[in-house]
């Protein structure tokens, strides 16, 4: 893949963008600033800044609940994201969602699902509904390894093949579904032969180099408006942090997390820069000086958000226009 | 629910003008009752707090039936505990007494209709709706007009019977010649803008009044065989209903009024009488009953007594008539002016000294102002 | 302009009507297209609207309910059939995690115009996996609106008014009604979601029903009527919104109420209706609020016993007569 300056600076501060904001979720977790469950997505950012960079605007994204990477290289504002975690109404969520729940109707961002799988038929769904109306647009679907298992899974991937749906699945392997390791649910552990048993075109690629993904990417989207059929991708990736806060890792190796830390998409990209004589070119500090500036507005424009009055608590469970 | 007349079984609480933890002052309007006889206000005779109220609007109550609870001031404080004490010795006796099983909606309608419970017997161990409508078929509330007037003539009915059947009525008639009174009237009202001027009526029950300041045997009450006297005069006026029916609200204390006060009071008790507006007070205390029946041209009204009042007044129409005086034969305003006593109390000789007295006023109007 | 029609007709000339005004209509489930529907209520559409607008499913409940809510946040106007109710189990996922949930997670940004129609109830033995009434379940669910088309003129102006509808909206069909026959006026007003109808007026006691148990209560009431007791009979139409005003209303003119439930009893909707006449028309009653349900028993296969277990108008009269102090 042709890389210039700009993109390199692009996915290098997108992935820095993501790792730093998560870290500061992690110290307002710990402050009690955020509440709930709180996914990272540390360790796997390469997917979503390498499968984001392929979209164009028009296309839709579905995601899982550890989707803070995807919602910002989607394009979700860092200080609306930040908002919905502290349960403010200026939360791209309202303060409805919080974490898990992210979604933002301006660049289709639709969520944010924490029911593994669930989200694959709602993306079968969207493609159709392109189809039929002849709307040249693709919807993305990303879940993780644990979703194979899901009946859901196969539903839908035999839908969106039988009816030959602009569907990209992105398959974050990240070996764990929470605490159990594929070899012990999975009799295939190589997913991307589940989608090719449906005739998916499939493919298993490094999900830990941004490169690697983008060019994926790239050329899965452009099959798919081309052959107008869906296209599976399975990254294979680690997460450095826990499932969630609360998981004392019981389930695996302290080494094995090290080894893979030698793999941070960080690192490994700013390698394949000095292999091109790019990295110098990038000023890193200025870049973290300008991230920083982006989560502390974040943060400071979450502290400053209001709180949705009680009175408007049982709002939105039905549209305003019909009140259930 | 207060008596508001010696026939009155029982009365609709219509609405509350206080709720409860207001402090209410001696006299104050607390509710208005819809009797038979219309709508009245009910008065407080005490200054104190509302503890509870214990009745809900468009229930009907038996007189004596508590409506609410009104501590003075400086009890409330001192009987939290002795009402702590009683609740608990009522909570014993009440889980002895076997509870009667009703339905919600018999339950409801008997506290609307007044209904006792215990004269029911339940159907299957339960009282239901139908039981209680059957035992208050004629006791429900009705704007009808028919039913009200119904009811008024009842009430007028057994008031009457029981003034026949029970007092030994004596009738004594004097004939008044009112020319000096109406000259007079013409006289004083000839300054007057309409609304202040004085009519006959006033000054009659002015006369009435003052004679019976005089002759005070004939105010009061026959009760428990004997007869009780008031100091204050609160004449019942028999007021005519557009409708149909008749009351006699009390003009209380008018030995405290003038005659124009006397006027005013009586205007603004005819337009509360008519508009259904009484205050219970004006419908309990009447001490004496004054009709006029001289508006429909009749010559002489010889009243029937309205327990346990002493008398009643009667005047007939102003009409001319030949009148000597001195020697002479002229033509005067005559008025016969009656009256009918309770024998019981008093004998001829005290009536005829009210009607003399009565008429000794008439000549004199001056003195009636 | 009444003309006489089944059931199962009515619900497919309302899909036809809405299919050919509005092209963001389609419908989907498993046999609905070459076979002509399970109950046959979409045979023909295929033929006049195509394989695009006509979808077969593979057996896939869960994908292509939850495809159906992908299609409708996406513009479309979906209807999903599901064969029976308790095929919908499979669904539940999507319909309760998603279509449900969505609009509210979302801070009210992605509305599900979805309608997912399905067949319910008992009665042609057909045992214990085909034969429940578990609608009442459905109605717990915030976010979903509950229909449940009893009469013709019903069955055919609600798949109008769920399409016209912002919100998932769930139609229960009583699968012993689509050979039912009745007058369908297409020009009528529809009567709104949310909307109880009394189909008998009376005075003594309210017979509060929906779907089938609608014609089992009118069944009674004529045999309660020759005892002299002159029953209301409502009919719900909507599980939820529950029309509260028109069932209280009626019991401060009866007095007494009987609800006619083909789910179980325990945690049914029944139990939810008894609730509210609980919090709202307490004073109103005259006797306890009583119920005709489903035994709780998974239906079984042999007739005398399914008979046994489902409500009948023999056992809503015994019920009002034994309330009425006439049994």
């Amino acid at each position: 893949m042709e890389l210039d300056l700009n993109k390199a600076k692009e996915f290098y501060k997108e992935m820095l963008l993501i790792r730093r904001f998560e870290e500061k979720c992690v110290e307002l977790y710990s402050n009690q600033k955020i509440r709930g469950f709180l996914h990272l997505y540390i360790g796997e950012e390469a997917i979503a800044v390498g499968v984001m960079s392929a979209l164009s605007q028009e296309d839709a994204v579905f995601a899982t609940y550890r989707e803070h990477g995807h919602a910002i290289a989607h394009g979700v504002s860092a200080k609306s994201m930040m908002a919905e975690m502290f349960g403010k109404m200026e939360g791209c969520s309202r303060g409805r969602g919080g974490s898990m729940h992210l979604f933002d109707g301006a660049t289709r961002f639709y969520g944010g699902s924490a029911i593994v799988a669930g989200a694959l038929p709602l993306a079968v769904g969207m493609a159709l509904a392109d189809k039929m109306m002849k709307r040249n647009r693709v919807t993305v679907c990303i879940f993780g390894d644990g979703a194979v298992a899901e009946g859901e899974f196969h539903e839908s991937l035999n839908l969106a093949a039988l009816w030959k749906l602009p569907v990209l699945f992105v398959c974050e392997n990240n070996r764990y579904a929470m605490g159990t390791a594929l070899k012990y649910t999975e009799s295939e552990t190589d997913i991307y032969k589940k989608a090719a048993s449906y005739k998916i075109s499939s493919k298993q690629i490094d999900g830990m180099s941004v490169m690697d993904v983008a060019q994926a990417a790239k050329e899965a989207i452009a099959s798919i408006h081309k052959e107008q059929a869906p296209m599976f991708l399975e990254c294979l990736t680690y997460r450095f942090r826990a499932h969630s806060m609360f998981d004392a890792e019981l389930y695996r190796q302290k080494s094995e997390v090290e080894e893979w830390k030698r793999k941070d998409p960080l690192t490994l990209f700013e390698n394949s820069l000095k292999d091109k004589n790019m990295w110098s070119e990038i000023d890193r500090a200025e870049m973290e000086d300008e991230i920083k500036n982006t989560i502390d507005e974040a943060v400071t424009f979450a502290e400053n958000g209001t709180l949705e009055p009680i009175e408007d608590l049982e709002r939105f469970v039905y549209s305003e226009a019909s009140h259930g | 629910m207060p008596s508001l007349g010696a026939d009155m079984e029982s009365a609709v609480l219509m609405e509350w003008h206080v709720k409860e933890g207001d402090a209410v002052k001696k006299g104050q309007i607390i509710a208005e009752v819809e009797t038979s006889k219309g709508v009245i206000e009910i008065e407080v005779f005490e200054d104190g707090i509302v503890k509870k109220l214990l009745v809900a609007p468009e229930t009907d109550c038996k007189v004596g039936m508590p409506l609410a609870i009104i501590a003075s001031a400086d009890d409330t404080m001192a009987q939290t505990e002795k009402t702590k004490q009683k609740s608990i010795t009522k909570e014993q006796n009440l889980a002895q007494e076997e509870r009667i099983k009703i339905s919600p909606a018999a339950r409801k309608r008997a506290v609307e209709l007044g209904v006792d419970l215990n004269q029911i017997t339940p159907i299957e161990g339960v009282i239901q709706l139908s039981q209680i409508e059957a035992v208050a078929p004629t006791k429900e509330k009705s704007a009808d007009k028919e039913k009200f007037k119904d009811g008024m003539r009842q009430a007028i009915a057994a008031a009457m019977s029981r003034s026949n059947a029970e007092i030994p009525h004596y009738y004594l008639a004097t004939s008044i010649n009112m020319t000096p009174a109406l000259e007079y009237l013409k006289e004083l009202n000839r300054e007057r803008n309409i609304n202040e001027r004085i009519l006959p009526v006033a000054l009659l029950v002015r006369a009435v009044v003052l004679s019976l300041k005089e002759v005070p045997q004939l105010n009061g009450f026959w009760q428990d065989s004997e007869m009780q006297l008031s100091k204050e005069i609160h004449p019942g006026i028999a007021i005519a209903l557009r409708g149909g029916g008749l009351i006699t609200p009390a003009l209380v204390d008018a030995q405290e009024m003038s005659l124009d006060d006397t006027m005013h009071s009586l205007s603004e008790l005819i337009t509360r009488t008519r508009t259904g507006k009484l205050r219970s007070s004006e419908m309990t205390q009447q001490t004496i009953t004054i009709t006029n029946l001289g508006d429909l041209g009749v010559e002489s009204v010889y009243g029937v007594i309205y327990p346990p009042q002493l008398a009643i007044v009667g005047f007939g129409a102003i009409m001319n008539k030949p009148w000597a005086e001195k020697d002479a034969l002229c033509v005067r305003k005559v008025m016969s002016a009656t009256l009918a006593g309770d024998h019981r109390a008093t004998d001829g000789r005290i009536g005829a000294l009210f009607l003399d007295k009565l008429n000794r006023y008439l000549q004199k109007p001056e003195e009636l102002l | 302009m009444d003309n006489i029609t089944t059931y199962r007709e009515a619900v497919k000339e309302a899909i036809r009507k809405a299919m050919r005004e509005d092209e963001r209509v389609f419908l989907m489930g498993e046999d609905v297209g070459h076979y002509g529907g399970c109950y046959a209520v979409s045979m023909g559409l295929l033929d006049e609207f195509g394989a695009e607008r006509i979808i077969d499913t593979p057996l896939s409940e869960s994908a292509f309910t939850g495809a159906g809510i992908g299609a409708a946040m996406n513009g479309m106007r979906p209807i999903v059939e599901i064969m029976t109710v308790n095929f919908s189990l499979l669904a539940l996922d999507q319909i309760m995690n998603n279509a449900a949930t969505l609009l509210h997670m979302s801070g009210g940004q992605f509305n599900v115009p979805l309608v997912i129609r399905m067949a319910t109830g008992g009665g042609k033995q057909l045992a214990a996996q085909h034969s429940h009434s578990l609608e009442g379940w459905f109605a717990h669910i915030p976010g979903l609106k509950v229909l449940t088309p009893a009469t013709i003129q019903d069955a055919y102006e609600m798949v109008g008014l769920a399409l016209a509808d912002p919100d998932p909206v769930l139609i229960f069909e009583n699968a012993l009604l689509y050979n039912s026959k009745g007058s369908l006026d297409v020009h009528a007003t529809p009567t709104p979601i949310g909307k109880a109808l009394i189909h008998k007026v009376g005075k003594d006691i309210t017979i509060v029903s929906y779907g089938i148990s609608l014609f089992k209560a009118l069944e009674a009431s004529k045999t309660l009527a020759e005892d002299g007791i002159d029953a209301e009979v409502i009919d719900l139409r909507s599980l939820r919104p529950l029309d509260d005003e028109t069932i209280m209303n009626s019991i401060k003119k009866t007095h007494k109420v009987i609800i006619v439930d083909e789910g179980w009893k325990s945690g049914s909707i029944s139990a939810e209706i008894m609730a509210r006449i609980n919090e709202q028309a307490f004073y109103e009653l005259d006797a306890p609020m009583e119920r005709v349900c489903t035994a709780e028993v998974p239906i079984p296969y042999a007739k005398h016993l399914e008979d046994a277990a489902l409500p009948n108008p023999e056992k809503i009269v015994a019920m009002a007569k034994k309330m009425m102090g006439k049994s």
